[in-house]
């Protein structure tokens, strides 16, 4: 029945059956081989109940260990706030011939914050949880994903303080507040969209998590979270391809569109042309590529 | 639903084997049937000649410094070795094949390559050749799986199900017998506590109850059990014998050969990455006992 197996590799196994044809007869599978991309969706969407919970248990854990706890989620991106009205509308003067700075500023710092905290949370859903990875199956896109959702959340607590904000500098309710809604969705599909991308890539090239910072901080520059790129536009001679490259850039589009939702002084001619269509791109390119970037290395996340 | 998901679609034939063709594989394989026939033998992990090899980054002289990271980046081209690469080769063609209703013990020395292997049948580590087939998805359950430790126990509870694909009915019928088994509350109310607060024999515990409580068709264990107490041991020796009766496949990987005794019926011994031995519990940990006392 048993023998002491001489080396080399044991004469013993199957020999006149094939392995393949056993495993065929079977219905066994590859160990470790990535499912179809239709059959990773249909997982992806058995799991929705973990994304969601996932979120919604990292949102409360992180301020668990301080002593104001639940208070941080609001207190953070309103010191955030405060910090870049310091800096740039007192000392840098940055809020002349902008109307309605405050809003305007808060708006921008809640929405870049939005897409930089799902960036940078994104870039280390694999690598941060490799215990979790390693653990438990489950089709990994969730991790991303359920990190984007997580920063949403987050973003809705910003925007309950934002609407304070907003009344009490005299911003009046408006209808056109409802565009939040779709303004947000498609954000949040092209946070959820780069968060996979990075993800795959901080998976392979942990170091990616210490340049991101510089590349965001840039980004946010770019992006006219503190001052008025149309005004910036307006006042120099910038090329045209330089115009174009600032006026499409996906978060000052989604900025730029949250902005003109909630406060009346910004108008639509402030708005690039065709920006839903510019937003609803960016969403669907990032969205289902980023998606289909980060399956197609499904099977190597959490080994070695 | 969820349960659908977690198995990948197999052909019907599988639990309604046509009766000649099953006939003959039986036949084939009485020589190492080691009482399966009750059932049958349906195969549910098969390794096909397989070789794993790691590859160490950053091996080569002055490792942790930053030139020979920068050497590491411009000879990337160049052979492995001369960038610092090493290459470890720890499962040298091993095959096996492991049926339902089965438990098997893994044992063998310390770097012999079972932890290595249970990975790679986890599909959490590429193999260099060779193939393994698996039922559906194994699960392996190791010291360092490490949940959410900022969570409480309640709420690891919870992730832990869903991310298994059971669904909040499933979660909440089983909550109770998951915390009990766990023995986490025996002590007092510890799964309210984030999971940071736990000792890690108790964390080690409540993981293994999170994992074993839904039924997996391949379950593989990895020296889960070794960090608990003696009743918790005893308690998941009964839960493992009761994953067999629900035709899943239990591997498991542990020094305590009186734990592989109570639990397994087959066992394998690797030595170096090579299997040494494949065969009923008894016979096997006699050799390997032999082979222990004698310093090899």
């Amino acid at each position: 029945m048993s023998q002491v197996l001489s080396t080399p590799p044991p004469a013993q196994t199957v020999t006149d059956d094939d392995p393949a044809a056993l495993a065929a007869r079977y219905g066994l599978s590859v160990s470790g081989a990535r499912p179809s991309l239709p059959a990773y969706i249909r997982q992806l969407w058995a799991r929705r109940h973990f994304i969601t919970a996932f979120a919604t248990a990292k949102l409360t854990a992180q301020y668990s260990q301080a002593k104001l706890g639940q208070v941080w989620q609001v207190a953070t991106p309103l010191l955030n706030a405060a910090v870049y009205y310091f800096i740039f509308g007192v000392l840098m003067g940055t809020k002349h011939g902008v109307p309605d700075y405050v809003p305007f500023l808060v708006t921008g710092v809640f929405v870049w914050t939005f897409t930089q905290s799902s960036i940078m949370a994104g870039t280390r859903a694999i690598s941060g949880n490799l215990g979790l990875v390693r653990a438990l199956h489950f089709p990994r896109a969730a991790l991303p994903i359920s990190f984007a959702l997580q920063q949403l959340q987050q973003l809705l607590f910003s925007m309950a303080a934002l609407v304070v904000i907003l009344l009490c500098f005299g911003v009046p309710v408006a209808a056109s507040w409802l565009l939040c809604v779709p303004a947000l969705l498609l954000q949040s599909t092209f946070n959820a969209g780069i968060a996979m991308v990075m993800a795959r890539m901080g998976a392979k090239t942990p170091d990616i998590a210490q340049l991101m910072p510089f590349l965001l901080r840039t980004w946010m520059y770019v992006s006219g979270v503190m001052w008025s790129l149309e005004h910036i536009m307006r006042n120099h001679r910038l090329p045209h391809a330089v115009y174009l490259a600032l006026e499409t850039n996906p978060a000052a589009v989604y900025i730029d569109l949250m902005r003109y939702a909630l406060i009346d002084s910004f108008d639509a001619g402030q708005l690039p042309h065709h920006v839903w269509a510019i937003a609803l791109g960016w969403a669907l390119l990032a969205g289902v590529g980023g998606f289909v970037y980060f399956w197609k290395a499904e099977e190597t996340y959490g080994r070695g | 639903m969820a349960d659908i998901l977690q198995t990948p679609a197999r052909p019907a034939d599988r639990h309604h084997p046509d009766g000649d063709r099953h006939h003959n594989h039986r036949d084939h394989d009485d020589d190492r049937d080691h009482g399966r026939d009750r059932r049958g033998p349906v195969p549910t992990v098969i390794a096909d000649r397989v070789d794993i090899v790691y590859r160490v980054n950053g091996t080569g002289a002055g490792r942790g410094t930053a030139t020979a990271a920068l050497n590491r980046i411009l000879r990337r081209g160049q052979a492995e070795k001369t960038a610092g690469v090493r290459t470890v080769h720890a499962v040298r063609s091993v095959s096996f094949t492991a049926y339902k209703g089965e438990a098997i013990g893994l044992i063998g020395t310390n770097g012999s390559g079972k932890s290595t292997l249970l990975k790679a049948v986890a599909g959490l580590l590429p193999v260099e050749s060779g193939r393994i087939y698996t039922d559906g998805q194994p699960s392996l359950l190791g010291v360092n799986a490490a949940l959410m430790n900022d969570l409480t126990g309640e709420r690891n509870v919870y992730l832990g199900g869903l991310a298994m694909g059971m669904s909040r009915e499933q979660i909440k019928e089983r909550y109770q017998e998951i915390v009990e088994f766990s023995g986490i509350n025996e002590k007092g109310d510890f799964i309210t506590l984030p999971m940071r607060t736990y000792s890690s024999g108790m964390a080690a515990r409540l993981r293994f109850s999170i994992a074993a409580a839904k039924d997996h068709d391949v379950l593989l264990i990895d020296e889960a059990l070794a960090t608990g107490d003696r009743s918790f041991q005893q308690r998941s020796e009964a839960r493992i014998r009761e994953l067999r009766k629900h035709a899943g496949t239990v591997f498991l990987v542990s020094h305590n050969n009186k734990s592989i005794r109570d639990t397994c019926d087959r066992v394998l011994w690797l030595e170096r990455g090579e299997l040494r031995m494949d065969g009923p519990t008894a016979e096997v940990i006699r050799e390997y006992e032999k082979f222990t006392r004698s310093g090899g």
